[in-house]
Formats: C-alpha cells, sequence, structure tokens
C-alpha cells in the first residue's frame, strides 16, 4: 500500500482530530461513577467484628477480630495463611501466582475484603 | 493487503501480544486489586482493529489468551482472561462499528469493560457481592490506564504502515 493511499483514506475517514469530544465525556463520565462509588463505600465503612473465609462462595470458618491468630487454608486450589492481629486480619502467605491478596492491607472495616482470585478465596469483614 | 501477509501479521501480533501480557504480569501494581493493569495488550488489538481488520483482532485475542493461558496456566484465571478479553473485544468493535468515538474512546471502553466483565464474574463465582471498592478501583484505573493506551494506539496507529 503507497502512502498516497494511506493518506487519501485517512482524508475520507476524517479522523484528523486526536480526541473526540465523546471520548473526554466517556473518559470522565466513567471516573465519575468510579468516584461515587468510592465515596459511598468510604462513608459507609464502618468497624467490623468478625473475619469470614470463604473459597468458592462456600464459608470455611469465622475468626473473631478481637482474637489473633494465625491460621493455615488448604483448598484444592491452593494454601493462604491469614493473620488476626491487633483487630486487623491480612493474608500473610499465599502460593497463588500473583500474590494480590498478601499485597493487599490488612481489613478491619464491615464491608472489606481481600481477594485471592487464583484460589477462589474471599476474606470478608463482616459484623 | 493479501491474504497470506494477514496470515502472518496475525501470527506475529498474537507473539507480541503473549510477550506483552507475559511482561505486564511482571509489573508490580500499585493497588492490591486483581485485575488492575496497564493495558499494553489492548494496544495491539486496537491497532490491529483498526490498521488490518476485525476478524485478525479476534482470532490475535484469542491465541494470546489461550497461550497464556496454557503457559502461565490457572485454570480459573484462563477463564478470567478469556471473559475480560472476549467482552472487551464485542465492545470495541460495537463501538468502532458506531463511529461515536475515536480511538481513545474506544480504548477507554475496551479496557473499563474488559474490568467490568472481570468483577462481575468474580461476583459470580466467588458468590460474594461486597465488591464495591473493587468495582471503584477497576473503573478509575480502566478509564486512566484506557485513555493513554489509546492515545499510544493513536500514534502507532498514524505512523506504523503495513505492506
Ligand atoms: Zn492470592
Amino acid at each position: 500500500m503507497s502512502s498516497d493511499g494511506i493518506r487519501k483514506r485517512e482524508e475520507k475517514s476524517g479522523n484528523s482530530a486526536l480526541v473526540k469530544r465523546a471520548d473526554l465525556l466517556l473518559f470522565f463520565a466513567v471516573i465519575i461513577v468510579g468516584a461515587v462509588i468510592f465515596l459511598v463505600y468510604r462513608l459507609s465503612l464502618s468497624q467490623g467484628k468478625i473475619v469470614r473465609v470463604s473459597v468458592d462462595g462456600e464459608v470455611l470458618c469465622e475468626l473473631p477480630l478481637e482474637e489473633d491468630v494465625t491460621r493455615e487454608f488448604g483448598t484444592p486450589y491452593g494454601t493462604n495463611t491469614i493473620v488476626i492481629k491487633d483487630g486487623e486480619a491480612s493474608v500473610k502467605e499465599a502460593d497463588c501466582p500473583d500474590k494480590i491478596c498478601v499485597k493487599h492491607k490488612a481489613v478491619s472495616m464491615f464491608g472489606e475484603t481481600i481477594i485471592c482470585l487464583p484460589h477462589k478465596l474471599v476474606v470478608e469483614v463482616a459484623e | 493487503m493479501k491474504k497470506s501477509s494477514r496470515a502472518a501479521y496475525v501470527g506475529v501480533f498474537a507473539a507480541l501480544a503473549i510477550v506483552l501480557s507475559y511482561l505486564e504480569s511482571l509489573i508490580p501494581v500499585f493497588v492490591a486489586v486483581p485485575g488492575v493493569k496497564l493495558g499494553l495488550t489492548n494496544a495491539v488489538i486496537v491497532v490491529i482493529l483498526y490498521k488490518i481488520g476485525a476478524r485478525e483482532a479476534f482470532l490475535v485475542n484469542i491465541v494470546r489468551i489461550a497461550v497464556t493461558g496454557l503457559l502461565f496456566g490457572n485454570p480459573v484465571m484462563f477463564i478470567y482472561s478469556l471473559c475480560g478479553g472476549m467482552v472487551s473485544y464485542a465492545v470495541m468493535f460495537a463501538l468502532k462499528k458506531s463511529k461515536l468515538f475515536s480511538v481513545a474512546g474506544v480504548s477507554v471502553a475496551g479496557a473499563v469493560s474488559h474490568n467490568l466483565a472481570q468483577v462481575s464474574l468474580a461476583c459470580f463465582l466467588l458468590e460474594n457481592g461486597s465488591i464495591a471498592y473493587y468495582m471503584a478501583v477497576l473503573l478509575i484505573t480502566g478509564a486512566v490506564s484506557g485513555f493513554m493506551i489509546g492515545l499510544l494506539s493513536v500514534y502507532l496507529i498514524k505512523n506504523v504502515h503495513f505492506k
């Protein structure tokens, strides 16, 4: 294809503007929706009482947040070690490929979750 | 473009997309939310969609998901990748056809729909509804990364010519 041909084709399709107004509208609309969801979530946070650990939607156990404990959860998907300390729960160790659950900050507020997608594991703070 | 060179492009770009997928998995993300990423792979899909064709973009996407699934294999992550990849392709294809948006908007929609599809699947697979935080983070990061990847794609579309 010659560069002449390309130029002609570009003129025909009229894509001279790098970014259309509609692109920016979409961009800001998504940002605003995300920010609103985030704000509502933040404002609705309150201290939780227990931590619910589930795999595949099935609740494995519930642990009180006030008791310091370390517990290992082995499932066919893999192993996650959950630690409760000073009223906060976190995943200390895991053999999942992405380690996102381990990097997640400790949770203590009602509704907060730590999710390990590869292991289908959810650590959820409940009341 | 000749049929044989189209097939060659599919091969080359699939390989590029696979390498980018791998590189992306090495880049640490700043928030511990599953699904947050740069979307470099999506730049490849967008460029093919605009420069070569919808069918080729679809093929490259499928090959990339299948091969990365096999190489870095975790069956659960494969399902997430397939779900996100197919939904974002469908959305970008439809929006490109609609001509409402230019490349940047199509890329934003692709990244955001990719994330939304994965969050919805997580909701369904984990049978857990408390995902507002993930939804918020994935919407915002998806929009930002999609926009930047869109600008990168515009640059590539304008400056890279296929023979
Ligand atoms: Zn994990």
